[in-house]
C-alpha cells in the first residue's frame, strides 16, 4: 500500500481537491501538518514574513505565528545546527536552504550530525528534520541556481533523500518526509514549481492547471517514502527517473513511440529496489536519466544494483543519461541539460538491437 | 595584474614589502618558562553587574578576569557566590574524583584496556563548577573535556567506563570512540567527534525551550581553538538574534593539540571579547578558580532563565596534560609550562580554601583522595566484568546495522545478512572473538 489515497482524488463527497502547483503544494503540506503537530516549526531565510523566495511558504507565519515560522540569519551551518538542536530537544523542524547550490556550508551539520545522531547516540537522541530545498536546473540559473547535488546525500547513511515530480506527489511526500523520525533532505524541481516542463525549452510552457496531477487534495494525505511510481507502463524497456526528467522522459517516449516503462523514483533512500527490479526483468532494457553531473552521480548507483540484480536479463548495456561532468553553464543551458535530444540519442542506441 | 599574481609577480620597489605574520608561541621544548606576562588581575576587583545588563555594557568584563579566590584561599568580592562549606565540599570531591577517574582510565589505555582516552588534568573546575550551578535538567552540549559534568551530576562511573571499554554493558553499542559519551538522563548531550557543531545545537536547543514556553536552559562547551570554526559564528550571531536561553563557554586550555590559544587569535584579543561584536553578554573567569567559575555559570543561568539572552564565558585555564592517549605534548611546548601556570592547580585552591576558612584540613584531603581512587577501582572492577575492548565480551554482531534509521531499509537487511555469513564463513563467531 503505497498511498493512502488513490493518484487523484476520486469523486468521493469528502475528498475535496483543488488545483494546486508545486508550490501551493508545498505550501499546503505545511500548512497541514503545523495545524496537526504543535512541534512542527519552519525555519530559513526569509520564509517568515516574506513567505519564502519561491512563496513556498506564504501565509504560514500571519497564521502559526513567529515562534513557529521565522527568517533566520543567513547562514546555512547555523540553520541546520540550530535544527538539529531543537529536534534533539523535541521539536520537528522544517528547515529550508534557499537553494540546493548553497546546502554546502550545512554539510557537516547533515553529513556528521543530523545523518549519525541517532546512531551514535544509540537513540537516544534523533534528529527528526526535514530539509526542504530547491533543486535543479533549466531557469538559466547558471552555476549557483541549478545544482543537483542529491548524490552527496544518497552516499550518507542515516540520511532518506526525497524528490517530488508533481504537486500531488510533493504534498504527499512532504507530509511523510514530515511525520518520519529519520533526517529528510526533500529536494524540490524549482524548474516545474508552476508547471511541468518536457524540455522542449523552446515552445511554449505548460502549468499544472491543465495537469492530473495538479488536482490535489486540500487535506491530508501521505505518500509513503520508500515507494516509486510506474508513471507510464511499458514492456520495451525501463527508464528510472525522477523530479523534472520525469517529465522529459515521458515527452520523449511519446515523442519516439517507444512503449518504455517511465518509474518516477520519487524517494532515492530508502529505494523502491522491487519496482525497479520486476520493470527491468520484465523489459531487459535500462535507461537512467538525471540532472546532476554523471560521475559518482546516483546514476551510477542505480546502474550498479539493476547489474548485480538483473544481470541476465539484461539484453543492452545500461545507459545513463546525465549532465556533462561540468560545472552548471549559463549561456550554454540547454547544451548541457539532458534534455530531448540526448535521451533520445540513449534511446536509439539502447534499443538498437531490439 | 602581473604584479603579485602567482610566484611570477615581483615586489614594486618604491612600497617597503608586506611580511606575513605566524604566530608563534612563547615557549618551545627546552626553554625556561616564564608567565610573567600573563595578566592576572586581584580577586574580586571585577564588578558583578545586574544579570538584565544590556549587553554593550561588557566592554570592561571581557578583557579581565573575574576571579574569587585569593593566595591566601579566602573568596572575596561582588562574585563570591557564598556557597556553604557542604556543597564546596561536594564540589572539591567531584573534581577530585574526576581526576581520579582520568588517571585509572589514562593508564587503562597504557594497559591496552582501551583505544584512546582524553584527560581534564587542570580543567577540573570549569565543567563541575558548572554542573553545580546549573539545575539538573538544563541540558549541556559539552565537547569531549566536560566528562566533569557526569561525574558531577552523579552519573554512574561504571557506566562511563563501559562505553570507555566499548563492551557489552556499553549502552552506546560500542559504537563510539571511548568518551563521547551520550547520557540523555544526565542532561548531557552525544558528544560528537566534529568540533563545535554541538554550539548551534544547543543554540537551536534553547531557542526549542522558549518557544514552547519551558523554563530549561542550555548550555555548551567548546575549547579556545574550535572557537576557529565557522558553527561558532553562526551559534554566537543565533543566540543573539533570538536572544536564546543559551550559556555558550570557551574553554581557553591555551592549547589545540599542538597548536598555541594565538592560531585561533588570542594574541589580538581575548575569547570573551567576541561576545562584544555579537551583541551578547561576555565573562571573563579564571577557569581554575572554582567558586569563580560557579558564580559565572550562575549569574549566566539567571540571564538566560530571565529571558535576558546568551552569556559567552571564557573560561581562562591551561592544558596541563596532553591532548589525548595519542599526543605527547612534550614535542611541542615546554615541560615546564603546566607547574609554572599563574593560575595554579583548581583542585588545590579549593581545597586550601576550604582550610582557610576551617572547613577542611590535610589528614581529610588525603583521605578523600584515598576514598575516590578506591571508588574509582571498584568501577572498574565491576565495569570490567562487562569485557575491555578486544576480550570478547562486546555486544551482539547485529547491533551494528541498529540505528542507522528508525527502521532498517532493505539495503542495510541485506548487508546485515552478508555480514552475518561473513561471520559463519570466518570460522570463529563473533561472540569468540
Amino acid at each position: 500500500m503505497s498511498e493512502i489515497l488513490p493518484e487523484t482524488a476520486e469523486a468521493g463527497a469528502e475528498a475535496t481537491s483543488s488545483r494546486m502547483n508545486m508550490i501551493q503544494a508545498i505550501n499546503s503540506a505545511l500548512d497541514i501538518m503545523m495545524d496537526r503537530d504543535p512541534n512542527v516549526i519552519v525555519m530559513g531565510e526569509d520564509v517568515g514574513y516574506f513567505g519564502g523566495v519561491f512563496r513556498a511558504t506564504a501565509g504560514l507565519q500571519a497564521k502559526h505565528g513567529k515562534t513557529r515560522v521565522f527568517d533566520t540569519p543567513i547562514t546555512e551551518c547555523g540553520i541546520i545546527g540550530v535544527a538539529v538542536g531543537m529536534g534533539a530537544y523535541g521539536l520537528r523542524p522544517v528547515p529550508e536552504i534557499q537553494f540546493a547550490d548553497y546546502i554546502y556550508p550545512a554539510l557537516d551539520q547533515l553529513v556528521s550530525e543530523a545523518a549519525r545522531l541517532r546512531y551514535r547516540s544509540a537513540g537516544e537522541f534523533t534528529s527528526p528534520i526535514t530539509v526542504r530545498s530547491p533543486f535543479g536546473g533549466g531557469i538559466f540559473g547558471g552555476q549557483t541556481h541549478s545544482q543537483s547535488p542529491e548524490g552527496i546525500f544518497t552516499h550518507v547513511s542515516g540520511i532518506k533523500t526525497v524528490i517530488p515530480s508533481t504537486p500531488y506527489d510533493a504534498k504527499g511526500l512532504l507530509i511523510a518526509a514530515i511525520e518520519d523520525n529519520d533526517p529528510v533532505l526533500f529536494f524540490e524541481p524549482k524548474r516545474i514549481y508552476n508547471g511541468p516542463f518536457d524540455g522542449y525549452w523552446d515552445r511554449p510552457t505548460q502549468n499544472w492547471s491543465k495537469h492530473p496531477a495538479g488536482d490535489v487534495p486540500t487535506g491530508y494525505y501521505r505518500i509513503e517514502l520508500g515507494k516509486a511510481k510506474v508513471v507510464r507502463a511499458g514492456g520495451a524497456l525501463t527508464i528510472l527517473a525522477y523530479g523534472t526528467m520525469v517529465h522529459v522522459c515521458t515527452a520523449v517516449v511519446a515523442a519516439a513511440g517507444v512503449d518504455a516503462e517511465i518509474i518516477d523514483l520519487r524517494t532515492l533512500i530508502p529505494l523502491d529496489i522491487e519496482t525497479i527490479e520486476a520493470s527491468v526483468k520484465k523489459t531487459g532494457r535500462c535507461m537512467i536519466v538525471h540532472e546532476a553531473t554523471r560521475t559518482g552521480g546516483f546514476g551510477a548507483e542505480l546502474s550498479a544494483l539493476v547489474q548485480e540484480r538483473c544481470f541476465y536479463h539484461l539484453e543492452a548495456p545500461i545507459e545513463r543519461v546525465t549532465g556533462f561532468d561540468t560545472p552548471y553553464p549559463h549561456s550554454l543551458e540547454w547544451a548541457y541539460f539532458p534534455g530531448p535530444v540526448r535521451i533520445t540519442e540513449a534511446l536509439k542506441k539502447i534499443m538498437k538491437d531490439a | 595584474m602581473s604584479n603579485g599574481s602567482g610566484t611570477n609577480g615581483s615586489a614594486r620597489t618604491n612600497l617597503p614589502p608586506l611580511t606575513l605574520h605566524v604566530p608563534e608561541p612563547k615557549f618551545r621544548p627546552g626553554d625556561a618558562v616564564d608567565f610573567a606576562e600573563v595578566d592576572v588581575p586581584a580577586a574580586g576587583s571585577v564588578r558583578r553587574p545586574d544579570t538584565a545588563e544590556a549587553a554593550s555594557g561588557f566592554t570592561d568584563l571581557v578583557y579581565t578576569l573575574i576571579r574569587v579566590l585569593d593566595d591566601d584561599g579566602k573568596a572575596v568580592g561582588p562574585w563570591n557566590p557564598r556557597l556553604s562549606p557542604d556543597v564546596v565540599r561536594r564540589m572539591l570531591r567531584s573534581m577530585a574524583l574526576l581526576r581520579a577517574f582520568d588517571d585509572r582510565m589514562f593508564r587503562a589505555q597504557r594497559q591496552g584496556k582501551t583505544s584512546f582516552y582524553m584527560k581534564a588534568l587542570g580543567e577540573e573546575a570549569v565543567a563541575v563548577a558548572a554542573a553545580y550551578a546549573l539545575d539538573h535538567d538544563d541540558m549541556c552540549f559539552p565537547s569531549y573535556r566536560q566528562q566533569g559534568l557526569l561525574i558531577a551530576r552523579g552519573w554512574s562511573l561504571v557506566d562511563m567506563m563501559n562505553q570507555i571499554y566499548s563492551n557489552r554493558g556499553d549502552r552506546l553499542q560500542g559504537k563510539q570512540l571511548p568518551i563521547m559519551y551520550s547520557v540523555k538522563d544526565a542532561g548531557f548531550f552525544s558528544i560528537s567527534g566534529n568540533l563545535t557543531t554541538q554550539y548551534p545545537q544547543a543554540v537551536g536547543w534553547a531557542m526549542a525551550s522558549a518557544a514552547k514556553g519551558d523554563t530549561r536552559i542550555a548550555a555548551a562547551w567548546c575549547g579556545e581553538g574550535s572557537t576557529a570554526e565557522g558553527d561558532f559564528h553562526a551559534a554566537c550571531t543565533f543566540a543573539s538574534v533570538y536572544r536564546a536561553p543559551v550559556i555558550l563557554n570557551i574553554v581557553n586550555n591555551q592549547w589545540a593539540i599542538s597548536s598555541f590559544s594565538g592560531f585561533a587569535g588570542a594574541e589580538a584579543t581575548t575569547f570573551a571579547a567576541r561576545a562584544v561584536g555579537y551583541g551578547i553578554a561576555g565573562l571573563r573567569v579564571d577557569g581554575n578558580d572554582a567558586l569563580a567559575v560557579y558564580a559565572a555559570t550562575e549569574w549566566a543561568a539567571e540571564r538566560a532563565r530571565t529571558n535576558q539572552g546568551s552569556t559567552l564565558i571564557e573560561h581562562f585555564t591551561y592544558r596541563a596534560e596532553g591532548h589525548s592517549t595519542s599526543d605527547d605534548p612534550g614535542q611541542y611546548r615546554s615541560e615546564g609550562e603546566p607547574n609554572a601556570w599563574p593560575l595554579g592547580d583548581p583542585i588545590r585552591r579549593l581545597k586550601e580554601h576550604l582550610i582557610a576558612i576551617g572547613e577542611w584540613d590535610e589528614e581529610r584531603h588525603a583521605a578523600q583522595d584515598k576514598e575516590v581512587a578506591e571508588e574509582v577501582k571498584a568501577a572498574q572492577k565491576e565495569a570490567e566484568k562487562n569485557g575491555i575492548l578486544g576480550h570478547g565480551l562486546h555486544q551482539p554482531l547485529d547491533t551494528l546495522f541498529d540505528g542507522v534509521f528508525e527502521e532498517m531499509p532493505w539495503h542495510l537487511r541485506e548487508q546485515q545478512a552478508q555480514m552475518l555469513a561473513e561471520e559463519t564463513a570466518s570460522g570463529r563467531p563473533w561472540d569468540k572473538k
